[in-house]
């Protein structure tokens, strides 16, 4: 077998591989069975499977999977090449604990070690791509201290990163 | 100095920026790896529990098969012989001898039930009064009473000043019902109602909810309006926990008011339309679903979806029909089986109650339940255009929102219990409607706690006990299931690939999930990707009561044991709670052969005996059954952590 060979055959077997992921990530979403899933969902069907786009970039992506006229929902056939194109080069990757601390420090600009929970609702639905109410209340009812009402973030970093796991 | 300012100024906010971006970024990543294990553990419980139906709709064609077979059992038997004499129940003989005592703290209705006996009932619910059987027999008659006069569609108008709530599903979740009321106010002449079915089953409180929705509708007849869903029903109540409720709550008329309730069922309307425009159903329509037919059938001789009309008559016309009869005794104890319906009117009932949307076009066989079926947009629009409606109110579907939109606007699911499948799975909802005005939606959620729980919080808790259910079917199935995988490795290292495994949890257990992504919860995979299958079925094992019994057999009762409990239900009618040897081993044999289960006549001899515990010839059987339980080895640990 030629090297070239071997290479096409690990990439079909790593082809395959990601056709099964995204098609269960899909199906999950899949409410009424028929191979479509809502418009809105797209963003956590790519997320759950290890990519962090951000919203611009997910809008551009939006846009290669919807329909000349866009009905709310995403067929399958659309979304498989479109993501598995995404997953073999590796795009959107996601954001290491060190990159996620320093963005905390650049925020927390007096070096106290937190943020209060103006400061952070602040930076979170006025700068970048603002969080909507729901994302913000999720977000502060795991990061405050409900005593000081602050925001320890190294902690909070911590505790996300275990949680997860 | 000002313009170096602005410069730095704008720097650092561009810094500022950037960071933000970077934590949002991270953020929605992290809530939607939550948000799809979420996902995941609702199809879970959601593909377990239509499974369960399923097997449970399987019971239907067993009961038919019984009928052919179980004849000589109970030929001799006196007692049913009485039971078939006896003609409808006088109201008087029920409750005409029951007392109330004295001591008894809780509420007294005062018939006729006035709007005070509505505000009376709700309180001492909420302090956990149980309502006396005397006034819920009371209740019951008084309610078959005016059902009997409704038609099977109640046609219900709303005005500018006068509209209608629609509550689905409420499964006995009082909390529910109460947090309606709390928003919505209480049912009045002037606060109109219509609950659409699926008020018992499942939650701690069918008894409760269902005397306050049927007080509520003797007191305002015409503006509280009940439809019938598939769990009014008795037989489905032998098995969702209806039944069990009910004989824990009254032990002494439990049974009195088990027989007047299965008499009340089937008087209740399958079916409301409002203003002429809306149809307002439990399940569903079908494509033969006939809005006319449906306006004529007699609606009361539906009593059960697992009790199908007798087909085959003309074959051997005089065994089928003896067992017809002696079946019937045992099951309703007076109604013979002339008072059936003819097959397609049968057939009309059950669609409505059961069958589920689905975006594909056409008409399929509800696979997921095993009974209605999944109707397209087409069927949809077909069946509004044909009578004149515009759209379709349903229920029987849990949906995370508490409600849900289909079929191009056309068809409205609500359904009223929140948390169905488990603290946090999802929202209630109920649909206010106005004269000439869209639908409004409201929202809610029970819950013990005042703040928002974190979402990795509520995750985890779902995640963790849809992982459990899972890990219940799977060890039922453990033979089965070993054979499967020790056929896919072929070299017997005891391993094989993630697909392979994922393809025979599928095949084997019948339910469709996403089982790859499972896989991290339910075995070990080496780097490699391979599976140590037999990890399957680590930390658990069945609890046998009888311990020399196979494992095989063992599996099967576990498997099948709230059908079997059904079938003892039925089989034991004066509730003693007590077979003969002789029925358990012909009840046993009668099942394994119609489900193909390759058990040993001596095997069951075997267990009869081994059951038999004070050698007085009687099975305890629900105890037997009870004593059947997943042993989860991590499950104090695990309870702790969440």
């Amino acid at each position: 077998m030629t090297i070239r060979q071997n290479i096409l055959r690990t990439s079909k077997v790593k082809v395959a591989e990601f056709h099964k992921r995204i098609k269960e990530a899909f199906e999950v979403f899949d409410h009424e069975s028929n191979n479509t899933v809502d418009v809105r969902e797209i963003g956590t069907i790519v997320r759950s499977l290890g990519c962090c786009p951000s919203e611009g970039e997910l809008h551009d992506l939006l846009a290669e999977v919807e329909e000349e006229e866009p009905t709310g929902y995403i067929r399958y056939e659309k979304f498989l090449p479109v993501m598995t194109k995404v997953l073999l080069e590796g795009r959107y990757r996601p954001i290491p604990d060190d990159v996620l601390l320093q963005a905390f420090e650049t925020l927390d600009s007096a070096k106290r070690g937190f943020l209060t929970k103006e400061e952070l609702i602040k930076y979170m639905t006025e700068e970048g791509e603002p969080f909507s109410q729901e994302e913000m209340e999720e977000m502060l009812s795991a990061a405050v201290d409900p005593e000081s009402n602050l925001i320890h973030y190294k902690d909070y970093i911590t505790t996300m990163v275990i949680d997860e796991n | 100095m000002g313009c170096g300012n602005s410069a730095l100024n704008s720097k650092k906010s561009e810094k500022a920026l950037k960071a933000a971006l970077v934590i949002q970024n991270w953020y929605r990543g992290y809530r939607a790896r939550l948000r799809a294990r979420l996902q995941y553990a609702l199809a879970i419980f959601e593909s377990v529990e239509y499974a369960d139906e399923q097997s449970q709709m399987q019971l239907s064609d067993f009961f038919s098969f019984m009928l052919e077979n179980y004849t000589q059992i109970r030929k001799d038997d006196p007692d049913l012989s009485n039971q078939l004499l006896e003609n409808t129940k006088d109201r008087q003989e029920y409750i005409g001898l029951i007392e109330v005592p004295d001591s008894y703290d809780g509420p007294r209705l005062q018939f006729p039930l006035s709007f005070t006996d509505i505000v009376l009932l709700v309180e001492a619910f909420k302090n956990q009064k149980i309502l006396h059987a005397y006034y819920v027999l009371e209740v019951l008659f008084q309610t078959k009473k005016f059902l009997k006069q409704r038609p099977n569609f109640t046609h219900v108008k709303t005005s500018s000043s006068k509209g209608l709530t629609i509550c689905g599903d409420l499964h006995g979740k009082l909390d529910d019902l109460f947090l309606i009321f709390y928003k919505n106010g209480l049912p009045s002449e002037n606060n109109p109602y219509l609950f659409n079915g699926d008020f018992v089953d499942r939650g701690r409180n069918s008894m409760e909810v269902l005397m306050i929705l049927f007080v509520s509708f003797l007191v305002y007849p015409k503006d509280i309006h009940l439809n019938r869903g598939n769990h009014e029903d008795f037989m489905m109540n032998m098995r969702y926990g209806f039944t069990k409720e009910i004989l824990n709550k009254y032990k002494i008329y439990g049974k009195k008011i088990l027989q007047t309730l299965e008499e009340v069922y089937p008087w209740i309307p399958i079916g409301a339309i409002i203003d002429n425009e809306i149809l307002v159903i439990h399940g569903g329509i079908s494509e033969s679903t006939d809005l006319n037919l449906l306006h004529r059938i007699e609606r009361s001789k539906m009593k059960s979806v697992l009790l199908p009309p007798m087909t085959g008559y003309s074959t051997e016309p005089e065994k089928k029909k003896t067992g017809a009869i002696i079946m019937s005794g045992i099951i309703t104890s007076k109604d013979s089986s002339s008072e059936q319906l003819p097959k397609h009117e049968w057939e009309q009932i059950v669609d409505i109650l059961w069958s589920d949307p689905r975006g594909t076009k056409g008409c399929f066989p509800n696979t997921g339940r095993g009974g209605g079926c999944y109707f397209g947009p087409d069927i949809t629009t077909t069946m509004l255009n044909k009578y004149h409606l515009k759209k379709i109110i349903r229920s029987h579907e849990c949906r995370p929102e508490g409600y849900e939109i289909c079929h191009d606007g056309k068809v409205i699911t609500v359904f009223s219990a929140s948390n169905y499948y488990e603290e946090g799975s999802n929202r209630g909802a109920y649909i206010r409607l106005g004269f000439g005005m869209a639908p409004e939606f409201f929202q809610y959620q029970v819950t013990n706690s005042t703040c928002l729980q974190p979402l990795h919080q509520r995750v985890s808790v779902m995640e963790s006990s849809a992982i459990r259910i899972l890990k219940e079917r799977i060890i039922s199935r453990k033979t089965d299931l070993t054979h499967a995988f020790q056929v896919r490795d072929h070299v017997k290292s005891g391993k094989i690939s993630v697909t392979q495994w994922a393809f025979s949890m599928e095949s084997i257990l019948g339910l469709n999930l996403p089982w790859r992504t499972l896989s991290l919860h339910l075995v070990n995979v080496d780097k490699d990707g391979y599976v140590d299958y037999m990890s399957s079925f680590q930390d658990m094992r069945i609890e046998k009561p009888v311990k020399e019994a196979e494992s095989a057999i063992i599996e099967t009762l576990y498997r099948y044991r709230t059908d079997l409990q059904m079938i003892f239900n039925i089989i034991d009618s004066d509730r003693s709670g007590l077979i003969s040897m002789e029925e358990f081993r012909n009840m046993w044999k009668l099942f394994s052969s119609h489900y193909n289960v390759q058990i040993r006549d001596s095997q069951i001899d075997e267990l009869a005996s081994t059951m038999d515990l004070n050698k007085d010839g009687s099975i305890d059987f629900n105890e037997f059954l009870k004593a059947f339980y997943v042993v989860h080895k991590y499950e104090k640990s695990n309870k702790s952590n969440t």
